[in-house]
């Protein structure tokens, strides 16, 4: 009798137990799930977001390209075509979008369109001088508030005065939409301009070069300065105190919050050394600081894994100690190396923090091209976008984001491709 | 310059090379003896005399020019009495002026005088630039090709140099660090000739204006950390509620009971996580995250404000799971195997296994990876400047607003910079007390999961 109550007792706890087991192992089947469930909704919530921003809106605009108002002739110069009254011939053409328009009306369909159509008539002038005294149909950019609208970033049924379009304006968009005369292509200025205070004719182009820019220096830096170093602690320097505080130094630097690396950038080079402000230089020169701890450790690595017996066998010909190390280990250590320097520039492209501090958040509405030249980065420029009250730029910096992460995601490929393709497993 | 330095340096080495190479070739056909080192090991000799005198220059002139130019001009500008002169909006505006960037008209007299000046001194200083780098390529060539004989052992000195070169690459890290103390230090010093130490450190009013002109109401500020300090420590909280228990569980999960295929393919996804850039966890949070909270906040009764410290902390969270579950991780693999089939061998199951065996002995790793995490948090900039508050809350509800330590040196040196303002200076004093917490959970964590480590060893 006690004993089939024991062995009940025994068969109740074994099952408690088993189930135990499970539980605990779904527990981490559930935190594994979640870990990935946040990454993909991320990915997602920026992708959805940012698709948008690769297409603007366009409104079809009859301009009529008149000699007297323009004050132009055929055989005008470029300065003087410079001098053109397009503003003249815009406005014209604006009052003409609908018939009989009222002057309230007349000011409420300028706001619909960019403020940046001057340039577009003319442009298109400069392109096609022989449209002189003809009408053209021209599309040309509508305001980001239509874009978003159309878009439905922003919605239509909420009160009248917490929109940015009122109701007439909306009505106007309604009949453009029922004529066929407005229209979503792809967004060209989104890749060949820089940043502006209108989202609609906001690009990257000037982030996107500053961030080259930036990982230029980064690169020239930190590449020759990360293998010099790691050759040095891995195959000369002396066991000694000096190079316990080296080491140890290195390992404590890759833990320093960035934020103190700008914080370095601001108090010594450009308070101390005088770096030009906001520039690719002074922003490389700190990410490249801060990435060389990785690239050492990840070159360190690499050197570690060429076998001694390389070095040896040249030694034992009578190469002399820096023969053996730059003629045979450093070239086999090349693609891990090159590796390491790839990651350690993803990290710095992706770096945002200590370019504020030393000035990089400065709004540059034009192109860079050298790297002592003010320009911005790409996450700097998503920060600005972020911090925006203006709507429009949220898909901006939602599409920034999709450029920048393709970007890592194509240099950590490059990386798997090196290590896979050419380093030696010995 | 940049360019046209470049340039003349690369024509100096390319023929001071060849000049060592011809003159070391020219002594062993007219001696007809064998050299101690090889052609090639004597022209870098000559290359490197040539080109590290000309580095020393144009890097000197790189950062002393326009410092030497901006105090030449501000010596003798022509200052007219009674109107009020920036120093620095002063050389702006002439340097606009010099460089034909600022076209409008007006511009008084002093001024294009002085723009004038600056374009002659810029063109002097160019000329004499080029004209000493020349020379002193000359000269070091020179003198490094009269040293050349073939007794001279050039391999030797060479290596030499390279060692010496990469003594200097090594210590980089060393000055970099150096610097940073530095910095800090010095500006941190600067600060508390302004504000006690006292008030920094046990003060609840955070107040950091800038005085606009003299005598106005509040005009010092006040600048007491403890809410920044609480502010961080919420945040920090939050996130580590929800990276611990996530991260740790993970590593578990993945190295005592996935499969090698699972294990291989969640691995990586688990690093796009630590990959992503810190602006983006950014935008999460302001954009879906925030939102999220602020009606989770209203359902539930709680006012919560826009920006929150549960929204900032949450994403930092996500963001800090792959650095627990992957240090983690490595600790529990490092867990002898004998341990766990001991445990087993005994009739654990492995639930019990790992929870009573496991655990406890890999625990001083796993304190380790958490005090690394946290470092991690405390340090993280972007998604709270973006998430969090930037006014100082002393609070411990997380649906309020809070601002951290990062946060606050963004703010205070995102706009205009002067440095004798406590309101700029206190980016560096916070920035202190920022590298000093981080450093020092560091080298904790570092020490006690190297012990560990050691003792399975």
């Amino acid at each position: 009798m006690n004993s089939i109550v024991a062995q009940e007792r025994i068969i109740a706890l074994r099952k408690k137990r088993s189930a135990q087991d499970l539980r605990f192992k779904y527990y981490g089947f559930i935190a594994m799930c979640l870990a990935l469930a946040v990454l993909v909704f991320l990915l997602y919530s920026i992708f959805s977001r940012g698709f948008s921003a690769f297409q603007k809106t366009t409104i079809l605009l009859e301009i009529n390209y008149d000699q007297e108002i323009l004050k132009l002739t055929p055989d005008s110069t470029d300065q003087e075509i410079e001098k053109g009254k397009f503003f003249k011939v815009k406005k014209n053409a604006l009052n003409n979008v609908f018939e009989n328009l009222s002057k309230s009306d007349a000011k409420l369909i300028k706001k619909l369109f960019s403020t940046n159509i001057d340039k577009e008539i003319k442009n298109y002038y400069i392109d096609n001088p022989s449209v002189l005294n003809t009408t053209q149909k021209l599309w040309v950019t509508a305001h980001s508030n239509v874009d978003q609208m159309l878009k439905g970033n922003s919605r239509r049924d909420v009160p009248e005065d917490r929109r940015k379009l009122n109701d007439i304006q909306l009505s106007f968009i309604d009949q453009l939409v029922e004529e066929d005369r407005i229209q979503k292509e792809f967004n060209n200025f989104f890749f060949t301009r820089a940043d502006s205070r209108h989202p609609e004719i906001a690009g990257i182009a000037g982030s996107f070069m500053g961030s080259l820019l930036t990982l230029f220096v980064v690169f020239i830096l930190s590449f020759p300065i990360a293998i010099g170093a790691s050759v040095y602690l891995e195959e000369f320097a002396p066991k000694n105190k000096l190079t316990e505080l080296i080491e140890v130094n290195i390992s404590n630097l890759a833990a320093v919050p960035s934020i103190v690396f700008g914080l370095l950038g601001l108090g010594v080079l450009l308070n101390v050394f005088g770096f030009p402000r906001s520039t690719p230089l002074v922003g490389g020169t700190v990410l490249a600081l801060m990435t060389l701890p990785t690239i050492i450790i990840a070159c360190r690595a690499s050197l570690k894994a060429v076998p001694p017996s390389i070095k040896e066998g040249a030694l034992a010909i009578g190469a002399t100690k820096s023969q053996a190390v730059f003629h045979h280990v450093v070239p086999l250590a090349l693609p891990g190396t090159l590796t390491g320097t790839i990651i350690g520039l993803a990290q710095a492209l992706g770096e945002t923090a200590p370019l504020i501090m030393i000035g990089m958040v400065a709004f540059i509405p034009n192109i860079p091209t050298g790297i002592t030249e003010p320009s911005a980065s790409l996450p700097v420029q998503i920060f600005l976008w972020v911090e925006s009250a203006e709507r429009g730029f949220q898909e901006k910096s939602a599409a920034a984001i999709m450029i920048i992460l393709l970007f890592l995601f194509m240099m950590n490929a490059l990386a798997v491709y090196l290590r896979n393709r050419f380093e030696k497993k010995w | 310059m940049f360019f046209w330095s470049i340039v003349l340096i690369l024509i100096g080495i390319y023929s001071s090379y060849i000049f060592g190479k011809s003159r070391i070739k020219k002594l062993v056909y007219s001696t007809n003896l064998k050299p101690k080192s090889q052609y090639n090991y004597h022209a870098q000799y000559v290359l490197s005399w040539c080109l590290l005198p000309a580095l020393i220059v144009y890097f000197s002139w790189a950062i002393f020019e326009e410092q030497i130019i901006q105090n030449l001009i501000l010596d003798s500008f022509e200052y007219v009495e009674g109107a009020a002169y920036d120093d620095g909006l002063l050389l702006a505006e002439i340097r606009n002026v010099a460089n034909n960037i600022d076209f409008s008209d007006g511009k008084s007299q002093e001024i294009i005088n002085a723009a004038a000046q600056y374009k002659s001194l810029k063109l002097t200083s160019q000329i004499s630039f080029y004209i000493s780098i020349i020379i002193i390529m000359v000269l070091g060539s020179l003198y490094a090709v009269r040293k050349i004989n073939i007794q001279f052992n050039a391999q030797d000195t060479i290596e030499k140099y390279i060692k010496y070169l990469l003594i200097f690459c090594s210590s980089i890290a060393v000055l970099t660090t150096i610097g940073i103390i530095f910095s800090l230090i010095f500006e941190s010093f600067r600060f508390f000739s302004q504000v006690s130490l006292f008030e920094f450190l046990f003060s609840t009013e955070w107040y950091p204006f800038i005085p606009i002109r003299e005598g106005q109401a509040a005009a010092e500020g006040s600048f007491g950390a403890v809410p920044i300090f609480a502010g961080t420590f919420l945040v920090m909280i939050v996130a580590m509620c929800v990276a611990a228990p996530i991260g740790l569980l993970t590593a578990i999960y993945l190295s005592e009971y996935a499969s090698q295929k699972v294990r291989k393919t969640v691995k990586p996804l688990l690093e796009i996580l630590a990959g992503i850039p810190t602006i983006v966890y950014g935008f999460f949070a302001f954009v879906t995250v925030a939102p999220f909270v602020k009606s989770f906040g209203q359902s539930i009764g709680i006012d919560a404000s826009p920006t929150s410290a549960l929204a900032a902390g949450l994403v930092m969270g996500v963001m800090i799971i792959p650095f627990i579950s992957s240090l983690s991780d490595d600790v529990i693999n490092s867990v002898p195997q004998s341990l766990r089939e001991g445990s087993l061998g005994i009739g654990a199951n492995k639930a019990e296994t790992i929870k009573k065996v496991i655990l406890p002995a890999a625990l001083p790793g796993i304190v380790g990876a958490f005090l690394l995490a946290i470092s991690r948090a405390i340090g993280e900039t972007m998604i709270v400047v973006v998430a969090a508050g930037t006014a100082a809350n002393l609070t411990a509800n997380p649906f309020e607003n809070v601002t951290t330590v990062t946060v606050q040196i963004v703010v205070a040196l995102i706009g205009d910079q002067e440095f004798d303002n406590p309101r700029t200076l206190s980016a560096f004093a916070l920035g202190l007390v920022l590298f000093v917490i981080t450093l020092s959970l560091n080298v904790l964590a570092l020490r006690i999961v190297k012990k560990y480590r050691e003792r399975y060893e």
